[in-house]
């Protein structure tokens, strides 16, 4: 094969929309197929979504507004049969605004806690990067303990939790970008990108995406899903594979490419996204593909080339990554 | 088959940069390979700044300095049209400097400059290896100009530095240590041939390739001529003239007279050596009471070889004259060691004929008084021994000193130095001496050599340095022969019971080593000397002869070269079978899975789709499948059973033989 004709071919794969599956076999399978007529040309993100959600991590959409972040985190909460919250970030917006807050009910004569957006099984933080520090640590914290602390009193938060948080990569003057530590908290970060030109025909053409959204059907139950997420931690990582993960992060250590190296966290988020991609795929054993799927979204964002190095996005880094680590 | 893949974007990026690796004609160098490469062009060429000309050292200095800059600021590298200017003006100013482009010094300059100006182009990764091989080159070339252990071990050191720098360029995403370590592994893994190929390679005398002739300029020692201050410069120079091991007890210090230059023909104001008649036979009388030695004689460019008064026994491809000098058939240019026997109680030159006694009596016309003095002695004294004893006490009554920095002398030097100076080093005792013989009648004649020398306690050799030079005189005694009379002994005693440093007086400037105050550091010097003479014993001074004691030790008497081949081509044998087995135990202990998997990449590699190495099972049966439809459907059967041994819970030996089984009876049809 010439290079032409390679190159060409790998492009084809780029911009090539997964075949529709005619037969949606399992409400897994449902849920990506209804979601695919939806947010159009866009299933490597949706699968990636779900994979996080059933992973039981959360995700970070970096893109520009009107890319179909909303619709995808509101076509995923509608498919699965959870509720939905929205909570658009502002400067002044405080962690009470989040979490809720206990006002004096005269009637009882006690403080009666009123929840705030964050309980909810999917939640949509619009433009994270415009909260301050103060309220990002709320809602981070929440993240990761899966419940909150308001007066002394602990509430634990539905369950599935699955937060959406996007940003704007760009205008970023007055923003309280994410620090490292707290991007950790995010298993995969994604780029929506522009939909390829038939997929945006077909978007102008067809109806209108909210009220597609409002007349679908869920395709499981919240029980449902939760058994598909401990069916995630069934799924089977040989010796071999995990090998394979510890050469990734090992080689990330050591190469002078990279300003750290992927973290024992990193790792472990790295293994989980590919259980949950692997089940997606219907497999019940982990491939060293699956690694490679999911290791642009779960380490793009905690891996930052070293400086001096070109400023390489995270689909470069982790391709670059792959292409130097032998299986072992 | 349950695992249809179907992944996007990132495969193509992989792909895409798979791909621009192996086009492109060769990638560019990374930031840090540069500075490898940077590192081994200046540790290179750190040893070439005492020898190259100032002018080039400063030059690469600077281009180094220049790039090092650009590298700092990521500017671009200068144009070919300035390159080009600068190779000009470079090699015209190493043909001013050297007046040729031939040799080894406008050689090894050349060299230099074009590594300094390939650094000034160094972009790609070729551009990276010629400088290495550059380097390489060079680092070889050290050895032209010295072969000592420091030499060795700096370009041991070097050699590290640049093979690292070599497997930075084949692995960039690695650290420092990493390639330092690889590199020393290499070079350890050399190590065992290298020695096999030294020790048994067939070895020719002298070395290997012939040293061209501007190699021996700058080397020091005793010349063919003597006149005042000659030596007593010489005595300055705390280098070592040559080392001397004996078998058993070393002679007393006053008997320790290293035979040199013999000076019989003097014009004035300096002595020359006089016809070189060969001598016949030589006295072999009693050599048990000889004293057996070998002597390791420093380079001097001259045929001199020096020995023990008087030798009995020549070494090969050695003449001795008929006035005792012993002279190498070839001028000594490189270490050498030959093993002598010599009676310190000998009896010489009776058999001197009256023509040739009459050489020694002739003196042009000038130091007037001393002829007076000598004819006075001649007319009251009857026996030539009375008139030297009377000369010795001469020396010892008028208050003579010996100096190392005697007043400057004019045409009648003699009669100043007897009458007015009386301060004088040996040359000046040795020349007044023989003079006044010759005028007074008594066949004379100077020796040079050495005199005394300083045992090494920590390996026993005996050490005799330029410092340790002297002149003496030799007097006709008809039937006595020839007798050696010392004048420096009667003025100053101590300096042949001693050394230098006890007959100077106090406040002379004295070589720095042979002061007697510095004693830690004449240890610590003591110790270095005995580690480099061994080196040269053993590692330069490893001759055919040595070779020859070391294979009869081994129990190879006498072979020949066919025999040495074998034995070296079995050797390196076992060697590449041990290095071999060490990889294959590494191999060993890999899955056999991934063995068999293996084997169906290099299979595949038949028609061009050999796995890439971070290729899982499902893209690569599909790239397989997608080039080949026709293997589409064995390969997805091979992937599964793959993925189900290597990922999956399956583990059994006959699913293992199935796969096995599946690969090799894979069919492959080259296309076209």
């Amino acid at each position: 094969m010439s290079l032409l004709s390679s190159l060409s071919t790998d492009c084809s794969i780029r911009l090539k929309s997964y075949p529709p599956t005619p037969m949606p076999t399992s409400p897994l399978h449902a849920a990506i197929h209804h979601a695919g007529r939806i947010v159009l040309g866009k299933e490597h993100q949706i699968r990636l979504a779900l994979a996080c959600l059933l992973a039981r991590g959360h995700l970070l959409i970096e893109d520009l507004p009107g890319v179909g972040k909303t619709i995808l985190a509101h076509v995923l909460a509608r498919l699965l049969g959870l509720n939905f919250h929205r909570i658009q970030c502002t400067a002044d917006m405080l962690p009470a605004d989040i979490i809720g807050v206990s006002i004096y009910d005269r009637n009882s004569g006690s403080f009666q806690f009123h929840p705030g957006p964050i309980f909810a099984q999917v939640i949509l933080v619009d433009e994270i990067n415009r909260a301050t520090p103060k309220s990002q640590s709320a809602l981070l914290e929440a993240m990761e303990e899966h419940q909150v602390t308001c007066e002394g009193e602990t509430r634990p938060l539905p369950e599935p939790f699955f937060v959406i948080a996007t940003q704007n990569p760009y205008h970023q003057i007055g923003t309280f970008p994410l620090p490292e530590s707290q991007l950790d908290r995010f298993l995969m970060r994604i780029e929506m990108g522009y939909p390829d030109q038939a997929a945006e025909r077909e978007l102008l053409a067809g109806a209108d995406r909210r009220d597609m959204v409002a007349s679908l059907n869920p395709c499981m139950e919240p029980g449902e899903l939760i058994e598909l997420q401990r069916a995630v931690r069934e799924v089977h990582a040989a010796e071999a594979l995990i090998a394979y993960v510890q050469a990734l992060a090992e080689y990330t250590r050591r190469s002078p490419e990279y300003e750290a190296g992927l973290s024992p966290r990193a790792a472990l988020a790295l293994l989980r996204a590919a259980r949950a991609w692997a089940l997606i795929d219907r497999r019940d054993l982990v491939l060293p593909e699956d690694i490679q799927a999911v290791l642009p979204a779960v380490a793009g964002h905690r891996l930052h080339a070293a400086s001096g190095a070109p400023n390489a996005s995270s689909a470069d880094i982790a391709a670059t990554l792959i292409a130097a680590v032998p299986l072992p | 088959m349950a695992t249809s893949t179907r992944f996007g974007a990132r495969q193509t990026t992989v792909r895409r940069t798979a791909a621009r690796r192996t086009t492109a004609e060769s990638p560019a160098l990374t930031r840090t390979q540069e500075l490898w490469l940077f590192a081994c062009a200046a540790l290179t060429l750190l040893p070439d700044a005492e020898h190259a000309p100032v002018w080039l050292s400063v030059a690469f200095g600077a281009a180094l300095a220049w790039r090092i800059a650009l590298w700092w600021r990521r500017a671009a590298l200068p144009s070919r049209w300035l390159l080009a200017f600068l190779v000009a003006a470079g090699s015209v100013g190493i043909f001013l400097t050297y007046r040729q482009f031939f040799g080894k010094d406008p050689g090894i300059a050349l060299l230099i400059l074009f590594l300094a100006l390939k650094l000034l182009e160094m972009r790609r990764v070729r551009d990276g290896l010629a400088v290495i091989f550059l380097c390489y080159f060079l680092l070889l070339t050290h050895f032209l100009n010295a072969q000592g252990i420091g030499v060795a071990g700096f370009t041991l050191a070097a050699l590290v530095l640049v093979t690292a720098a070599l497997a930075s360029l084949g692995h960039s995403g690695r650290r420092a240590t990493e390639h330092l370590r690889l590199a020393a592994l290499m070079l350890a893994q050399a190590t065992p041939f290298m020695l096999v190929l030294f020790l048994l390679f067939p070895r020719v005398q002298g070395p290997l390739w012939g040293m061209p002739a501007d190699a021996y300029s700058g080397m020091s020692g005793l010349s063919d001529s003597m006149s005042p201050g000659s030596i007593s410069k010489l005595s300055l120079s705390s280098e070592i003239a040559f080392r001397v091991k004996f078998e058993g007890d070393i002679p007393p210090k006053p008997a320790l007279y290293w035979r040199g230059p013999v000076l019989s023909h003097y014009d004035g104001n300096t002595w020359r050596a006089g016809t070189r008649e060969r001598k016949v036979s030589l006295q072999d009388t009693a050599p048990e009471q000889a004293f057996r030695y070998a002597v390791t004689l420093e380079p001097h460019n001259k045929h001199w070889l020096f020995a023990l008064e008087m030798p009995v026994t020549l070494p090969p491809d050695a003449i001795l004259l008929q006035d005792y000098q012993l002279l190498s058939k070839t001028p000594v240019r490189s270490r050498i060691r030959y093993e002598m026997q010599s009676r310190i109680d000998f009896r010489t030159g009776a058999e001197e004929s009256t023509a040739s006694l009459q050489r020694y009596l002739n003196l042009p016309a000038n130091n007037p008084r001393t002829r007076a003095l000598a004819a006075q002695w001649r007319r009251e004294l009857a026996t030539d021994e009375a008139v030297i004893r009377r000369m010795l006490d001469y020396f010892r009554q008028e208050r003579f000193f010996y100096t190392l920095n005697p007043p400057l002398l004019d045409e009648n030097g003699i009669d100043q130095f007897l009458f007015e100076t009386r301060r004088g080093f040996c040359e000046h005792f040795a020349s007044a001496f023989v003079f006044t013989m010759r005028a007074a009648g008594v066949p004379a004649r100077i020796v040079t050599g050495y005199q005394g020398g300083e045992q090494n306690p920590v390996d026993g050799y005996l050490i005799v340095r330029q410092s340790d030079a002297h002149a003496w005189a030799e007097a006709w005694l008809g039937d006595r022969g020839w007798v050696r009379i010392d004048p420096t002994a009667a003025i100053a005693p101590s300096r042949i019971e001693a050394g230098l440093a006890s007959a100077m007086p106090a406040g002379e400037p004295l070589p720095f080593l042979v002061r007697a105050d510095l004693s830690w550091l004449r240890a610590i010097r003591f110790r270095w000397e005995a580690v480099s003479n061994t080196w040269n014993q053993w590692v330069l001074g490893y001759d055919p002869q040595r070779q020859r004691e070391m294979l009869s030790r081994l129990g190879m008497h006498d072979p020949d070269w066919k025999a040495m081949t074998a034995v070296m081509a079995t050797l390196c044998g076992f060697l590449l079978l041990g290095l071999t087995f060490w990889a294959l135990h590494k191999r060993i202990r890999i899955d056999p899975t991934l063995r068999a998997w293996n084997r169906l990449s290099r299979k595949l590699a038949r028609i061009d789709l050999a796995r890439r190495a971070w290729e899982g099972p499902t893209d690569y049966a599909q790239r397989v499948a997608h080039a080949h439809p026709e293997l589409s459907q064995s390969m997805e059967t091979i992937a599964a059973l793959y993925i189900a041994l290597r990922y999956g819970k399956l583990d059994g030996k006959a699913e293992l033989q199935r796969l096995r089984e599946l690969i090799t009876n894979l069919e492959i049809i080259a296309a076209q």
